[in-house]
Protein backbone atom coordinates (compact mmCIF):
# COMPACT_ATOMS: atom_id res chain seq x y z
CA UNK A 1 0.00 0.00 0.00
CA UNK A 2 1.70 3.46 -1.15
CA UNK A 3 0.73 6.21 1.58
CA UNK A 4 -0.78 9.02 -0.03
CA UNK A 5 1.62 11.69 0.81
CA UNK A 6 4.11 9.71 -1.85
CA UNK A 7 1.89 10.60 -4.41
CA UNK A 8 1.28 14.40 -3.43
CA UNK A 9 4.86 14.27 -3.50
CA UNK A 10 5.37 13.26 -6.78
CA UNK A 11 2.92 15.90 -7.42
CA UNK A 12 4.62 18.76 -5.86
CA UNK A 13 8.08 17.70 -7.52
CA UNK A 14 6.37 17.47 -11.11
CA UNK A 15 5.06 20.94 -9.99
CA UNK A 16 8.39 22.32 -9.34
CA UNK A 17 10.08 21.33 -12.31
CA UNK A 18 7.31 22.66 -14.20
CA UNK A 19 7.51 26.01 -12.64
CA UNK A 20 11.40 25.87 -13.05
CA UNK A 21 10.94 25.22 -16.76
CA UNK A 22 8.66 28.24 -16.97
CA UNK A 23 10.56 30.60 -14.82
CA UNK A 24 14.25 29.44 -16.40
CA UNK A 25 14.05 28.85 -20.16
CA UNK A 26 13.38 31.22 -22.92
CA UNK A 27 12.06 29.47 -25.29
CA UNK A 28 8.51 30.20 -25.47
CA UNK A 29 7.44 26.47 -26.20
CA UNK A 30 9.63 24.86 -23.58
CA UNK A 31 7.49 27.28 -21.20
CA UNK A 32 4.11 25.73 -22.51
CA UNK A 33 5.57 21.93 -21.73
CA UNK A 34 6.18 23.62 -18.00
CA UNK A 35 2.55 24.49 -18.03
CA UNK A 36 1.85 21.57 -19.73
CA UNK A 37 3.82 19.10 -16.42
CA UNK A 38 2.38 21.76 -13.93
CA UNK A 39 -1.16 20.33 -15.16
CA UNK A 40 -0.56 16.97 -15.25
CA UNK A 41 0.93 17.60 -11.55
CA UNK A 42 -2.18 18.48 -9.97
CA UNK A 43 -4.39 15.79 -11.65
CA UNK A 44 -1.81 13.29 -9.85
CA UNK A 45 -2.97 14.90 -6.69
CA UNK A 46 -6.85 14.85 -7.75
CA UNK A 47 -6.80 11.12 -8.81
CA UNK A 48 -4.98 9.84 -5.89
CA UNK A 49 -7.31 11.50 -3.26
CA UNK A 50 -9.82 10.70 -5.36
CA UNK A 51 -8.79 7.10 -4.97
CA UNK A 52 -7.97 7.49 -1.22
CA UNK A 53 -11.39 9.00 -0.40
CA UNK A 54 -13.14 6.49 -2.74
CA UNK A 55 -15.09 9.31 -4.06
CA UNK A 56 -15.35 9.98 -8.24
CA UNK A 57 -15.47 13.49 -8.35
CA UNK A 58 -11.83 13.80 -8.32
CA UNK A 59 -11.22 12.01 -11.42
CA UNK A 60 -14.44 13.89 -12.89
CA UNK A 61 -11.96 17.27 -12.24
CA UNK A 62 -9.01 15.51 -13.53
CA UNK A 63 -10.96 14.84 -16.94
CA UNK A 64 -12.13 18.79 -16.87
CA UNK A 65 -8.46 19.42 -16.10
CA UNK A 66 -7.40 17.49 -19.21
CA UNK A 67 -9.85 18.89 -21.24
CA UNK A 68 -8.60 22.89 -19.93
CA UNK A 69 -4.99 21.79 -20.57
CA UNK A 70 -6.22 20.87 -24.35
CA UNK A 71 -7.66 24.00 -25.27
CA UNK A 72 -5.07 26.17 -23.69
CA UNK A 73 -2.43 24.40 -26.11
CA UNK A 74 -4.60 25.16 -28.61
CA UNK A 75 -5.11 28.79 -28.58
CA UNK A 76 -1.07 28.87 -27.25
CA UNK A 77 -0.02 27.02 -30.11
CA UNK A 78 -2.07 29.26 -32.40
CA UNK A 79 -1.00 32.55 -30.69
CA UNK A 80 2.65 31.05 -31.20
CA UNK A 81 2.22 30.69 -35.10
CA UNK A 82 1.14 33.99 -35.68
CA UNK A 83 3.93 35.37 -33.52
CA UNK A 84 6.70 33.65 -34.89
CA UNK A 85 4.95 34.11 -38.42
CA UNK A 86 5.01 38.11 -37.57
CA UNK A 87 8.27 38.91 -35.65
CA UNK A 88 10.02 35.80 -35.87
CA UNK A 89 10.94 35.12 -32.02
CA UNK A 90 10.90 32.41 -30.16
CA UNK A 91 12.41 34.54 -27.14
CA UNK A 92 10.16 35.68 -24.61
CA UNK A 93 12.40 38.36 -23.35
CA UNK A 94 11.81 39.93 -26.91
CA UNK A 95 8.32 39.87 -26.82
CA UNK A 96 7.56 43.31 -25.26
CA UNK A 97 4.94 44.91 -27.50
CA UNK A 98 2.98 45.36 -25.01
CA UNK A 99 4.77 46.62 -22.38
CA UNK A 100 3.88 50.05 -20.93
CA UNK B 1 5.08 -4.42 -5.23
CA UNK B 2 2.73 -1.53 -5.56
CA UNK B 3 5.57 0.56 -4.02
CA UNK B 4 8.19 -1.18 -6.26
CA UNK B 5 5.77 0.12 -9.51
CA UNK B 6 5.13 3.67 -8.08
CA UNK B 7 8.85 4.23 -7.47
CA UNK B 8 9.38 3.14 -10.53
CA UNK B 9 6.90 5.08 -12.29
CA UNK B 10 7.94 8.12 -10.07
CA UNK B 11 11.47 8.24 -10.35
CA UNK B 12 11.16 8.07 -14.61
CA UNK B 13 8.67 10.89 -14.48
CA UNK B 14 10.87 13.18 -12.69
CA UNK B 15 14.18 12.04 -14.46
CA UNK B 16 12.08 12.98 -18.00
CA UNK B 17 10.40 15.74 -16.45
CA UNK B 18 14.10 17.49 -15.41
CA UNK B 19 15.21 16.15 -19.36
CA UNK B 20 11.70 18.51 -20.38
CA UNK B 21 13.37 21.73 -19.38
CA UNK B 22 17.07 20.59 -19.76
CA UNK B 23 17.01 19.66 -23.43
CA UNK B 24 18.22 22.55 -25.95
CA UNK B 25 16.15 20.81 -28.92
CA UNK B 26 12.42 21.39 -28.46
CA UNK B 27 11.97 18.43 -30.05
CA UNK B 28 14.15 16.25 -27.60
CA UNK B 29 11.89 17.99 -24.86
CA UNK B 30 8.35 17.03 -26.65
CA UNK B 31 9.44 13.28 -26.89
CA UNK B 32 10.90 13.61 -22.57
CA UNK B 33 7.27 14.66 -22.02
CA UNK B 34 5.89 12.05 -23.78
CA UNK B 35 7.70 9.80 -21.58
CA UNK B 36 6.51 11.69 -18.20
CA UNK B 37 3.23 11.73 -19.63
CA UNK B 38 2.94 8.13 -20.42
CA UNK B 39 4.56 7.52 -16.42
CA UNK B 40 1.97 9.71 -15.29
CA UNK B 41 -1.07 7.50 -16.99
CA UNK B 42 1.02 4.32 -15.52
CA UNK B 43 -0.14 5.86 -11.61
CA UNK B 44 -3.08 6.80 -12.75
CA UNK B 45 -3.01 2.75 -13.50
CA UNK B 46 -1.63 2.04 -9.84
CA UNK B 47 -4.77 4.48 -8.51
CA UNK B 48 -7.10 2.13 -9.91
CA UNK B 49 -8.45 5.05 -12.33
CA UNK B 50 -8.08 3.26 -15.72
CA UNK B 51 -10.54 5.38 -17.62
CA UNK B 52 -8.28 8.68 -16.65
CA UNK B 53 -5.19 6.94 -17.79
CA UNK B 54 -6.43 6.33 -21.18
CA UNK B 55 -7.74 10.16 -21.18
CA UNK B 56 -4.19 10.72 -20.61
CA UNK B 57 -2.95 8.86 -23.30
CA UNK B 58 -5.42 9.82 -25.82
CA UNK B 59 -5.76 13.63 -25.26
CA UNK B 60 -2.20 14.01 -24.13
CA UNK B 61 0.18 11.93 -26.06
CA UNK B 62 -1.73 11.60 -28.83
CA UNK B 63 -3.33 14.97 -29.52
CA UNK B 64 -1.44 17.23 -27.77
CA UNK B 65 1.70 16.04 -27.82
CA UNK B 66 1.53 15.49 -31.58
CA UNK B 67 0.09 19.08 -31.82
CA UNK B 68 3.44 20.33 -30.29
CA UNK B 69 5.05 18.18 -32.46
CA UNK B 70 3.56 19.68 -35.65
CA UNK B 71 4.52 23.14 -34.70
CA UNK B 72 7.88 22.81 -33.61
CA UNK B 73 8.13 21.30 -37.11
CA UNK B 74 6.49 23.79 -38.53
CA UNK B 75 8.28 26.23 -37.41
CA UNK B 76 11.79 27.35 -37.70
CA UNK B 77 13.91 25.77 -34.73
CA UNK B 78 17.33 26.26 -35.57
CA UNK B 79 17.32 29.76 -33.58
CA UNK B 80 15.23 28.71 -31.12
CA UNK B 81 18.16 25.75 -30.57
CA UNK B 82 21.12 28.57 -29.75
CA UNK B 83 19.38 28.82 -26.06
CA UNK B 84 21.32 27.75 -23.45
CA UNK B 85 19.90 25.71 -20.55
CA UNK B 86 20.77 28.00 -17.03
CA UNK B 87 22.87 31.18 -17.81
CA UNK B 88 24.99 32.09 -14.81
CA UNK B 89 22.50 34.33 -13.74
CA UNK B 90 19.54 31.83 -13.08
CA UNK B 91 21.53 29.76 -11.14
CA UNK B 92 19.25 31.71 -8.26
CA UNK B 93 16.08 30.95 -9.60
CA UNK B 94 17.37 27.61 -9.42
CA UNK B 95 18.24 27.19 -6.17
CA UNK B 96 14.91 29.41 -5.14
CA UNK B 97 12.45 26.17 -6.99
CA UNK B 98 14.66 23.90 -5.42
CA UNK B 99 14.21 25.02 -1.77
CA UNK B 100 10.72 25.96 -2.43
CA UNK B 101 10.05 22.12 -3.61
CA UNK B 102 12.24 20.69 -0.33
CA UNK B 103 10.01 22.55 2.00
CA UNK B 104 6.97 20.90 -0.53
CA UNK B 105 8.24 17.68 0.28
CA UNK B 106 9.10 18.56 3.93
CA UNK B 107 5.66 19.32 4.81
CA UNK B 108 3.76 16.81 2.66
CA UNK B 109 6.14 13.59 4.14
CA UNK B 110 6.21 15.26 7.62
CA UNK B 111 2.41 16.25 7.95
CA UNK B 112 -0.76 14.75 9.06
CA UNK B 113 -0.97 13.47 5.58
CA UNK B 114 1.55 10.54 6.27
CA UNK B 115 -0.84 8.70 8.34
CA UNK B 116 -4.20 9.73 6.08
CA UNK B 117 -6.17 6.36 5.71
CA UNK B 118 -8.28 4.60 2.97
CA UNK B 119 -10.79 5.60 3.58
CA UNK B 120 -13.63 3.17 1.71
CA UNK B 121 -11.06 3.26 -1.42
CA UNK B 122 -9.17 0.89 -3.26
CA UNK B 123 -11.79 0.06 -5.09
CA UNK B 124 -11.29 0.27 -8.66
CA UNK B 125 -13.78 3.36 -10.41
CA UNK B 126 -15.46 1.94 -13.21
CA UNK B 127 -16.38 3.68 -16.71
CA UNK B 128 -19.77 3.41 -16.01
CA UNK B 129 -19.57 5.15 -12.76
CA UNK B 130 -17.84 8.19 -14.01
CA UNK B 131 -20.65 8.84 -16.94
CA UNK B 132 -23.29 8.33 -14.74
CA UNK B 133 -21.72 10.99 -12.70
CA UNK B 134 -20.77 13.32 -15.95
CA UNK B 135 -24.32 12.95 -17.34
CA UNK B 136 -26.06 13.86 -14.38
CA UNK B 137 -24.64 15.81 -11.81
CA UNK B 138 -21.92 17.12 -13.66
CA UNK B 139 -24.03 18.30 -16.38
CA UNK B 140 -24.30 21.92 -16.37
CA UNK B 141 -19.89 22.04 -16.30
CA UNK B 142 -19.96 19.07 -19.27
CA UNK B 143 -22.21 21.00 -21.65
CA UNK B 144 -19.75 24.68 -20.57
CA UNK B 145 -16.86 22.47 -21.28
CA UNK B 146 -17.73 21.48 -24.86
CA UNK B 147 -18.56 25.42 -25.89
CA UNK B 148 -14.93 26.15 -24.12
CA UNK B 149 -13.49 23.76 -26.58
CA UNK B 150 -15.75 25.47 -29.39
CA UNK B 151 -14.31 28.33 -28.50
CA UNK B 152 -10.88 27.61 -28.20
CA UNK B 153 -10.84 25.78 -31.79
CA UNK B 154 -12.22 28.86 -33.32
CA UNK B 155 -9.57 30.88 -31.73
CA UNK B 156 -6.90 28.74 -32.30
CA UNK B 157 -7.78 28.85 -36.40
CA UNK B 158 -8.61 32.92 -36.37
CA UNK B 159 -5.46 33.01 -35.17
CA UNK B 160 -3.18 30.83 -37.17
CA UNK B 161 -5.11 31.94 -39.97
CA UNK B 162 -2.19 33.50 -42.67
CA UNK B 163 -4.10 36.54 -43.61
CA UNK B 164 -7.08 37.84 -43.14
CA UNK B 165 -9.30 38.43 -46.30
Amino acid sequence: MVPVSWYIGLGAILFMIGVSGVVLRKNIIIMLMGIELMLNSVNINLVAFSYYLNDIRGQIFAVFTITIAAAEVAVALGILISLVRNRGVFDVDKIDTMKG
Amino acid sequence: MEKFFFLIFAVVAVISALAVISFRNPVHSALALIACLLQVAGIFILLRSPFLAVVQVFIYLGAVMVLFLFVVMILDIKKAQMEAFAPANKWLMCVITSLIAVEFLVVIMGGSLSGFPLRGGGKETTIQAIGHALFTEYLLPFELVSILLLVAMVGAIVMAKKRWD
